[in-house]
């Protein structure tokens, strides 16, 4: 309807309206009463005029899209008369939707996304698994001879895959440096089984998967776009791995981050790995990748491996280490198994958060409402409709969340695209991205909110009684109450959550200190690490090897300014590395089926002093022994105590791979990643040149950092073809493995410090509201002769009220979300006293804090100007 | 207790949608305003169904916008003054047809559950 239409209608309506009133009025008159009475008469007669009206042209009008639009515009007017509220109500909106979407997001792109493979539901993880699960995990990794019986025999798979994560150097061509990549091992048909395809060239076929064929390798997306410039001619060239040929046979999708994202080469595994190494049942190395076939079960699957495996480890009691069983989970769950527990735990913050943020805008808006009670009574009186003014009220929240939403929504992808770029190392990154779901999540989470914050503010005014509402605000003595109340329980709710947070946030925080500050049995000041390895065409025998690495180290140490370096496959915090079975050559012989096995490291003689790791008793080895007469072994505190209780280990034997060491030294313990406890641990000589990769350490007490140029240079002039990668500081090594504890705990922090101050902004909101309700009723006091200390005192009480119920509150809460962190938290329990003590006393200081100001200015009211006020 | 009062208490409001059937009924005899309407409707049933006369509003113009009834602006001839007259259309009389047997056929069948034995006899 056009509305010069509307307005004729409105006109016409006003005139029948009036002329049939005026007729009543007529008729009433003519009853013989005096005028007056006949017009009340008349109208009692006709009922309320401006009803009648709204009613009548609501028929004509397009009901519920011409009132919308009125409630839009007279809730925009309402908005725009406090710009303050409005303003801070959006912002706290945005804060709440934007960190809910934002994690909604993530978890949506990394959890719930099914893998990009086809049918990602019937893949499945496989492991092997003993009786005795001496491990955490308590399964391991699938041996390559196990790998072989298991797909020659099974009858529930319709392929199985094998993968393993390695390092490969590409070798420097055309003006480009050698570099250091991670690269993956595929057996031939991995990218069958996960239903794959090369965006450029071809798979590997089965022909390339073995020792006597060419090598092959595949390029990630970004590797090809980067070092080879996204050019086709690079199908069929050789590059360079590792001093090998390998021909380029295909590149990868850009999605495609199998195992993980940072892989850029895959090459075939069969053809890489040497053949005693594939046919081995006790050397657990690879990831088996299994494709269910269609209507057999997991657990069928995993019922059917354990045979082949039991009858396996029958063939071979006397081997320890061969297991008799399989597990599988699925393959989703391997990818994200370690992120779920954390992300899930924030999104529950974010939830929380919101919820605080929806409490605090019904409080505003239960005050507003109380503020405008009069203005609200005079519309009932004059006829307003109940439903109307309701609607009202939710459109005002619909509004304000809407706004908050969008605003939130600005937020949430300023936030993620932050994320995607500093986070890169984190598991299916690339899947995140706002979409569809997300949208609808993000219309949901508005909707919600203003419902919630609507229908909360609805209910506080939703008593009829018109006439006590005004009689009532024009003397507001001890006005208000129900309000208030209902304030003070919106409070204590506000509260509860925000102790939940900052528990939350304090478990996290403490946990990460113990974290940090773990002892790891080593210096981490003025150290830096380099990771190189040595490839076997260039490296073959132990003798270059051991040339090489003492070459490497004179030459470092000679540089000015180096107090110390050494060299070992692993460095302390780099992670479990290996471990070797071993014997003791003096014990009786362990019964069969049973055999020990410990970490392993080699290292030079220097290494120990390098990193400041104690040599407790006895020596470091000795340097003249080299190659195969290096038989000497140095056994941490640990594996002294734990192998040699009640008696001297030194100058006892380990046997291990077949040779006889020495013990010479005893050294303390080490954590072989941060957030472990020290494990007994093994080290032989780096000069027995067997190992091929490894970490290379410099102490300098002036800035080490500056030794990562001169040493990468005397690398190169060494050998030219040789990367050297991870060039850390020991302190920056050990900050990338608790990069996600830093990062959970400074995201939960940012939130209970947002809604701690939340939660005082509400508090002080409420009790400036309640004592400016109260000031007519202070002045009386104070003009009767209280004192403004008793005053202020009783104000104060009365406003730390809800604070201290919503604290108890929170804290009992707080006792069973500390469970639900278990898994995060490390070395301290979830019912730790003095996160609880020091919360509880943040939380009391800041509530005092915004009751003290509202507080003390009532308290300093002039008692005639507070009576006078009315 | 005055008889008055005693009439108060009998009188009821109007069943949902029964107003319009009315109206429509009303409306049979010729065109008339609201206010006469109105008046009709009460004096009809000896101010039985009481009403104030606004609800017919509404009403009225639900009506006109289902084209049941027109309206035009007529001077009453008893009074020298303008009013809003409104005239039953063809569709009005169908549906008021329509609405009169729904209505007997309903008031048939409450009345056989309430008074079977009058029914019989």
């Amino acid at each position: 309807m056009n509305w010069w239409q509307a307005k004729k209608r409105d006109a016409d309506l006003e005139r029948e309206l009036r002329s049939d009133l005026e007729l009543e009025e007529e008729e009433q008159r003519e009853g013989g009463i005096s005028e007056e009475e006949a017009r009340y008469a008349a109208l009692r007669a006709f009922g309320n005029p401006t009803l009648i009206r709204e009613q009548t042209s609501a028929i004509w009008s397009w009901n519920w899209l011409e009132s919308l639009a009125r409630d839009v515009r007279f809730s925009l007017r309402t908005l725009h008369r406090s710009p303050g509220f409005t303003v801070i109500a959006i912002l706290v909106m945005a804060l709440g939707i934007g960190a809910n979407v934002a994690l909604f997001t993530v978890v949506r792109g990394v959890l719930l996304r099914p893998l990009p493979f086809h049918d990602p539901d019937r893949l499945v993880m496989l492991y092997e698994a003993g009786l005795h699960e001496d491990y955490a995990s308590g399964s391991k990794v699938v041996s390559g001879g196990m790998y072989a019986e298991w797909k020659n025999q099974n009858r529930s798979y319709s392929s199985l895959a094998l993968a393993q994560s390695i390092r490969v150097g590409l070798s420097g061509s055309g003006g480009q440096l050698p570099e250091k990549l991670k690269s993956a091992l595929f057996s031939w048909d991995m990218l069958r089984t996960l239903g794959v395809q090369p965006a450029v060239g071809r798979d590997f076929t089965q022909a390339d998967d073995s020792p006597g064929a060419n090598g092959t390798v595949l390029l990630s997306w970004g590797l090809w776009k980067r070092r080879f410039g996204g050019d086709p001619a690079i199908l069929n060239q050789t590059i360079s791995l590792d001093a090998e040929p390998f021909n380029v046979i295909g590149v990868m999708p850009a999605w495609f981050d199998f195992p993980d994202s940072s892989t850029r080469l895959w090459t075939p595994v069969y053809h890489d790995k040497p053949e005693d190494t594939m046919t081995s049942f006790s050397n657990h190395m690879f990831r088996v990748v299994g494709r269910l076939k269609p209507g057999i079960s997991a657990s069928q699957g995993v019922a059917d491996l354990s045979i082949i495996s039991q009858r396996v480890h029958n063939e071979h009691l006397n081997d320890p280490f061969v297991l008799q069983s399989a597990k599988s989970r699925p393959l989703l769950d391997h990818i994200v198994g370690e992120i779920k527990k954390p992300l899930y735990v924030l999104l529950e913050a974010t939830c929380c958060l919101l919820l605080i943020a929806c409490l605090n805008v019904a409080n505003l808006l239960v005050a507003r409402a109380a503020a405008r009670r009069k203005e609200l009574a005079i519309r009932t009186a004059l006829g307003g409709g109940w439903l109307r003014l309701i609607g009202e009220r939710l459109m005002e929240c619909l509004l304000l969340s809407a706004s908050g939403g969008a605003l939130g929504l600005l937020l949430a992808v300023a936030t993620l695209h932050w994320l995607t770029r500093t986070r890169h190392d984190m598991t299916r990154v690339e899947s995140i991205h706002i979409d569809g779901v997300v949208a609808a999540f993000t219309v949901g989470v508005v909707v919600i909110c203003a419902l919630f914050s609507g229908l909360i503010a609805v209910f506080s005014i939703s008593d009829k009684r018109i006439l006590s509402a005004l009689h009532e605000s024009t003397r507001s003595v001890g006005a208000g109450n129900v309000r208030a109340t209902l304030r003070r329980a919106l409070l204590t709710l506000e509260v509860g959550l925000t102790v939940i947070l900052l528990i939350g946030a304090g478990l996290l925080l403490k946990s990460y200190e113990r974290l940090r500050s773990a002892d790891m049995g080593c210096i981490t000041q003025d150290v830096i690490t380099m990771h190189l390895g040595l490839p076997d065409a260039r490296y073959g025998t132990p003798a270059l090897r051991a040339n090489f690495y003492d070459m490497l180290l004179e030459r470092a140490r000679s540089l000015p300014g180096v107090d110390a370096t050494g060299f070992v496959t692993s460095v302390p915090g780099q992670g479990y590395g290996m471990d070797w079975t071993f014997s003791i050559v003096e014990h009786p012989p362990l019964p069969q089926g049973s055999g020990l096995s410990a970490l392993s490291r080699s290292a030079d003689p220097k290494y120990f002093g390098a990193m400041g790791i104690p040599i407790l008793r006895g020596r470091t080895f000795d340097g003249g022994k080299r190659l195969d007469a290096a038989n000497e072994v140095i056994i941490s505190q640990s594996f002294a105590n734990q192998y040699f209780p009640n008696e001297d280990p030194l100058g006892r034997h380990l046997r291990t791979r077949g040779k006889n060491a020495v013990i010479v030294g005893i050294v303390g313990d080490i954590r072989y990643a941060i957030g472990e406890t020290p494990r007994p641990m093994q080290y032989y000589p780096l000069d027995a040149g067997v190992e091929n990769v490894g970490t290379l350490v410099i102490r300098s007490s002036h800035d080490p950092e500056q030794f990562a140029l001169p040493v990468q240079r005397i690398v190169s002039e060494m050998d030219p073809d040789l990367p050297i990668s991870d060039v850390l500081t020991m302190n920056q090594l050990l900050g990338k493995s608790t990069l996600d504890q830093s990062f959970n705990t400074a995201l939960l922090v940012a939130f209970a410090t947002v809604s701690l101050l939340l939660a005082a902004v509400g508090l002080f909101g409420v009790m400036s509201y309640i004592a400016a309700q109260r000031t007519t009723e202070i002045g009386i006091r104070i003009a009767l002769g209280a004192k403004r200390e008793q005053v202020m005192e009783k104000v104060l009480l009365d406003g730390m009220r809800p604070a201290v119920f919503g604290l108890v509150v929170g804290l009992a809460a707080s006792l069973e979300v500390g469970q639900l962190m278990r898994d995060l938290l490390y070395e301290i329990k979830p019912l730790d006293p003095m996160v609880y003590v020091a919360v509880a006393a943040t939380l009391l200081s800041v509530a005092a804090l915004a009751c003290v100001i509202p507080a003390w200015r009532v308290s300093r009211v002039d008692p005639m100007q507070a009576l006078r006020a009315e | 207790m005055s008889s008055m009062e005693k009439q108060e208490q009998q009188r009821v409001t109007l069943l949902q949608g029964t107003l319009d059937m009315l109206i429509l009924r009303t409306l049979l005899y010729g065109p008339a305003h609201g206010h006469q309407i109105g008046k009709y409707i009460q004096r009809t049933t000896n101010e039985f169904l009481q009403m104030q006369h606004g609800s017919l509003y509404p009403a009225l113009h639900r009506l006109e916008k289902r084209k049941w009834v027109v309206s035009k602006w007529e001077t009453a001839p008893d009074r020298n003054r303008e009013f809003k007259y409104y005239r039953l259309t063809d569709k009005g009389r169908k549906q008021l047809l329509a609405e009169e047997s729904q209505w007997k056929q309903m008031a048939e069948a409450v009345a056989r559950v309430m008074w079977p034995a009058t029914e019989e006899s």
